[in-house]
């Protein structure tokens, strides 16, 4: 019995160890995306609450935490609560399987891409969920548009994954970081790597593609009935899930934690540091996006995702899977 | 769609140019002001909150002439008069409804003697109504506490008057 707590308790503290860093970056990454918004508009940003601002989405989550919950009288009570909490527990539990360095990751599975592209593509159900259960038409047309979007770039996300798997040989995201040693796939890939940036725009709700809240047409989309807590859940899932979209970028094409070059004064820096280097860069490519493009017409968004990735990624794929085959370069992995 | 347009397509040059730009702008100064600890610079002639002026011997100016009362456009002013024992015709009432007013100016156009103005005043944000509705010594206080810059922004804009 004492062991198995013993056991319970180690697990229990490195899952805090892993959640409430993550929680933390959130809230810093909703500062530097706002900022870097109002600097590129060459307005200020949120500079007030502590040094910079940084602490601006403290003060906000602390406003949230105190406003009334309302829940329309019409919905479905019991999915209109889950909702958030689904979002937000999935943004988290991916995390479970990203490698910040060879020794530090949660639990190193055999399927790690599998399980992130899982549970990533179930991230649609909060969605869909909360616009359902919301009873009111905005929500309901942004949760549509919503759960389309992201089926449609998960394919093409798939594919794109694919990709890699196939210069790599192994699931395992530790194996994919590893296989980048010498090269990192962003070179050979880099086609991939524009499409699948992109796609994980798509797959986020992120502008140029964030039809589902497209706040001229559908006031807020599928948020448009939440208040207080619950509001700031989903929105704390929705940059959950942006970071691990760059995490995920930074570890299938970018080298993961691997050093830019594995030269002296470079490899000295801890691995876990150029891991957050690498999603910083990623997540402020995000911002900068959010400030320059307008947004897409739905047709043109379901044409980018169906007509021109998809048959693009395909085409890629055969492309590698010859490449490799024709020059004997096929991973021999621990089949 | 010709060729060129679809190699800018294919190439993605609009977009990577507009990154560029971004990227140009993020590092050039920003063009607003950290509004409550700095503040953008007021004409002579903002019509902000309104102040009843006085004589530099402590008299009030307003003689109660009403004039403001009948160009209001919104009906805000209520004034009521008395005469005086030395016989001049000041007023016993003065209230203005600021959530009337909209901010005009056609009351310190109206006005003979300079009495009422509007000051260079715009934070005076309330947490109620009842608050808003400004009564004369509510209005005195104002022009005390402002004259200097009133009687500044008067002398300022005499050339155009």
């Amino acid at each position: 019995m004492i062991e198995y707590l013993q056991i319970l308790g180690f697990e229990v503290y490195k899952i805090l160890f892993l959640l409430i860093p993550i929680l933390v970056s959130v809230a810093m990454i909703v500062w530097l995306d706002r900022r870097v918004w109002g600097l590129v508009q060459k307005r200020r940003g949120p500079n007030v609450v502590g040094p910079f601002g940084l602490f601006q989405t403290l003060a906000d989550a602390l406003k949230y935490i105190f406003k009334e919950i309302i829940i329309p009288a019409s919905a479905n009570k019991v999915v209109f609560i889950l909702a958030p909490i689904v979002t937000m527990t999935l943004a988290l539990v991916a995390w479970a399987v990203i490698p910040m360095s060879e020794e530090f990751v949660l639990s190193d599975i055999n399927v790690g891409v599998l399980y992130l592209f899982a549970v990533s593509s179930l991230g649609v159900y909060g969605i869909i969920m909360g616009g359902w259960a919301s009873n009111s038409k905005y929500p309901f047309l942004g949760a549509i548009r919503s759960a389309a979007q992201m089926v449609s770039y998960e394919v093409s996300i798939g594919i794109i994954i694919i990709n890699v798997l196939l210069c790599v040989g192994s699931l395992n995201l530790k194996d994919i970081v590893l296989a980048q040693q010498d090269l990192w796939y962003v070179i050979p890939l880099f086609p991939m790597f524009v499409i699948f940036f992109i796609s994980a725009l798509a797959e986020t709700n992120r502008p140029p593609f964030d039809l589902p809240e497209a706040e001229a047409e559908l006031v807020a989309g599928y948020q448009t009935e939440y208040s207080g807590m619950m509001y700031a859940m989903f929105w704390l899932g929705e940059y959950a899930n942006i970071l691990l979209m760059c995490a995920m970028g930074s570890i299938l094409f970018l080298g993961g934690w691997l050093p830019l070059i594995d030269i002296y004064p470079l490899n000295l820096v801890p691995a876990p540091i150029w891991m957050v280097l690498k999603i910083l860069f990623l997540f402020f490519l995000f911002a900068l996006i959010k400030a320059i493009v307008p947004r897409y017409r739905y047709d043109q968004l379901m044409r980018l995702g169906w007509k021109i990735f998809l048959p693009f990624s395909l085409i890629y794929l055969v492309l590698t899977a010859s490449f490799l085959f024709y020059f004997e370069k096929l991973p021999k992995g621990n089949f | 769609m010709s060729f060129s347009r679809i190699l800018k397509t294919i190439f993605l040059v609009e977009f990577i140019s507009g990154l560029y730009l971004a990227i140009k702008e993020l590092f050039k100064k920003s063009k607003t002001i950290n509004y409550p600890f700095e503040k953008g610079s007021i004409s002579p002639r903002m019509r902000g909150e309104h102040a009843l002026r006085r004589y530099p011997n402590g008299e009030e100016r307003c003689i109660a002439c009403k004039l403001c009362e009948a160009v209001c456009p919104a009906q805000a002013i209520t004034i009521e008069s008395t005469e005086r024992a030395d016989g001049s015709r000041k007023t016993t009432r003065y209230d203005i409804d600021m959530l009337k007013c909209i901010y005009c100016g056609l009351c310190q156009e109206s006005c003979p003697v300079d009495a009422i103005v509007q000051g260079p005043n715009f934070e005076f944000a309330t947490e109620t109504r009842e608050e808003l509705y400004y009564n004369k010594e509510k209005l005195l206080a104002n022009g005390d506490r402002w004259e200097s810059v009133l009687a500044k922004n008067i002398k300022l804009d005499k050339p155009y008057r």
